[in-house]
């Protein structure tokens, strides 16, 4: 499992992996909007919302070589027989997506919630909420990855699958920054962006490695 | 004797073939009475006037818009424990069903928001869910498309329907937690509660249900029939191919 987390990991960062391409995404999604909107009277109040919705779409655009490069090179066979059970593996390479992807966006957060104009109460809402429910992203977007590895072109049709399963933890996670922004209790929704999160975790590395093995059967 | 025996392909044709008449003309039937009934004979709505009578087809409609998938879901459990083929095809051959029950109740709802919310669409949780409800729908068809295989075709979207149902539950309870306000009224029909809705107008709602129900399972069960003639015209069409 480790060894696998370090490959990801490695090919992600190595020259050509693209890993921090999500991360410009990222950025540039949440400065355009506000330019896209203009004036600033409105900025601070849809901030938390803008940022969530990005750090979905960004999320999402790295999701479809999650398996894809592995089929195509057949070292997603080998995974699948290697002694490791299937859900482990699945779960080794979300938590690399994860890292590439979801946590860079945490770190990433408070640079967009300046220039978006977030009330300061709310950042810590805001990166909280980023860092409990973005894994959740990378396991569920796993299943979806999983589900479409076999079709050409899959990437417009994982959107369409996955983009339906991000709303409970973005929902929370904007509520949850709505919340501390307007000086009501975050708690709530962030513990219930945490219950998103266990539940994604309990049940998306099965679903996906019932899916990649129909895949690769 | 097994409830599984009408799991085989040929017993299930059968006894879908002998009860698709009847639910075809009960739903013809049913239906006629119940919207006729509703449409033209009730009372006025001292409110909403005429605006009311859509509630025949908006109930209904969204009745079936959940628990479609609510089956095919039941159904993907049944296909991938059990490996019966003729459940998978019953959840594929439901999906577009639902998915236009979803748009009818949708379509109903905005047009009977309008006169009387005064506006076609609010971000509320009833409104907000059916709207997830409809893509998931549509995320389920489009990957039943996207595969060539019908085998692994069968298994991925059964398990895409489980992990959906799921994340359906837990959108819904997300949205309505927090944006507890709603324009919407609480459930109109409920088996414990007293009704929402007065006796002149509950008798033709449920006629109509029952009409939406039966028309359901004619089209659902003429779809699956043809879903499983297909197959074996495939594996007829191979078969001569070998030969």
């Amino acid at each position: 499992m480790k060894a696998l987390l370090l490959r990801d990991l490695a090919l992600a960062f190595r020259l050509g992996g693209g890993g921090l391409m999500a991360l410009g995404f990222f950025a540039i999604a949440g400065f355009l909007i506000p330019i896209g909107i203009g004036g600033t009277e409105a900025l601070g109040r849809v901030a938390g919302g803008v940022i969530w919705v990005s750090a979905l779409l960004a999320c999402l655009l790295s999701l479809d070589r999650l398996f894809q490069a592995d089929f195509e090179d057949g070292s997603l066979d080998l995974i699948l027989l290697a002694p490791p059970p299937l859900e482990i593996s699945v779960l080794a390479k979300a938590a690399a997506h994860w890292l590439t992807t979801g946590a860079p966006l945490v770190a990433l957060s408070p640079l967009l919630a300046l220039t978006l104009d977030l009330a300061p109460a709310a950042w810590p809402a805001l990166i909280l909420s980023l860092l409990i429910g973005t894994p959740a992203l990378s396991l569920v977007g796993a299943a979806g990855a999983a589900l479409t590895v076999g079709v050409r072109r899959g990437g417009l049709l994982l959107s369409l699958l996955v983009l339906p399963l991000y709303l409970p933890t973005m929902i929370l996670g904007a509520r949850a920054v709505e919340r501390a922004g307007t000086g009501l209790d975050p708690w709530p929704a962030l513990a219930l962006s945490g219950a998103v999160t266990l539940v994604a975790l309990a049940a998306s590395p099965f679903a996906a490695a019932a899916a990649l093995r129909v895949n690769l059967r | 004797m097994s409830i599984w025996r009408y799991a085989n392909p040929a017993e299930f044709m059968r006894i879908s073939g002998a009860a698709l008449p009847f639910c075809i003309w009960g739903a013809a039937v049913a239906l006629v009475v119940g919207l006729g009934w509703g449409l033209f004979l009730t009372p006025l709505h001292y409110e909403q006037g005429e605006s009311a009578r859509i509630i025949y087809i908006h109930v209904p409609a969204s009745m079936l818009a959940i628990n479609t998938y609510f089956l095919m879901a039941f159904a993907s459990i049944i296909g991938l424990v059990r490996r019966h083929h003729v459940s998978f095809l019953a959840a594929k051959a439901a999906a577009p069903i639902g998915a236009g029950m979803t748009a009818l109740a949708l379509v109903t709802g905005a047009l009977w928001g309008a006169p009387t919310w005064g506006t076609w669409w609010v971000w509320d949780p009833k409104l907000t869910s059916v709207l997830i409800m409809f893509f998931f729908y549509i995320g389920y068809i489009a990957l039943w498309n996207a595969i060539e295989d019908p085998e692994k075709a069968a298994d991925l979207t059964a398990v895409l329907c489980l992990v959906g149902v799921v994340f359906a539950v837990m959108s819904r309870y997300a949205v309505e937690i927090f944006d507890g306000r709603t324009l919407h009224q609480p459930a109109s029909l409920s088996l414990d509660a007293e009704e929402n809705v007065a006796n002149v107008y509950y008798k033709p709602l449920l006629v109509s249900i029952a009409g939406f129900y039966l028309f359901f399972f004619a089209v659902m069960l003429s779809r699956t029939r043809t879903e499983i003639r297909l197959r074996r015209a495939r594996a007829l069409a191979l078969q001569a191919a070998r030969d």
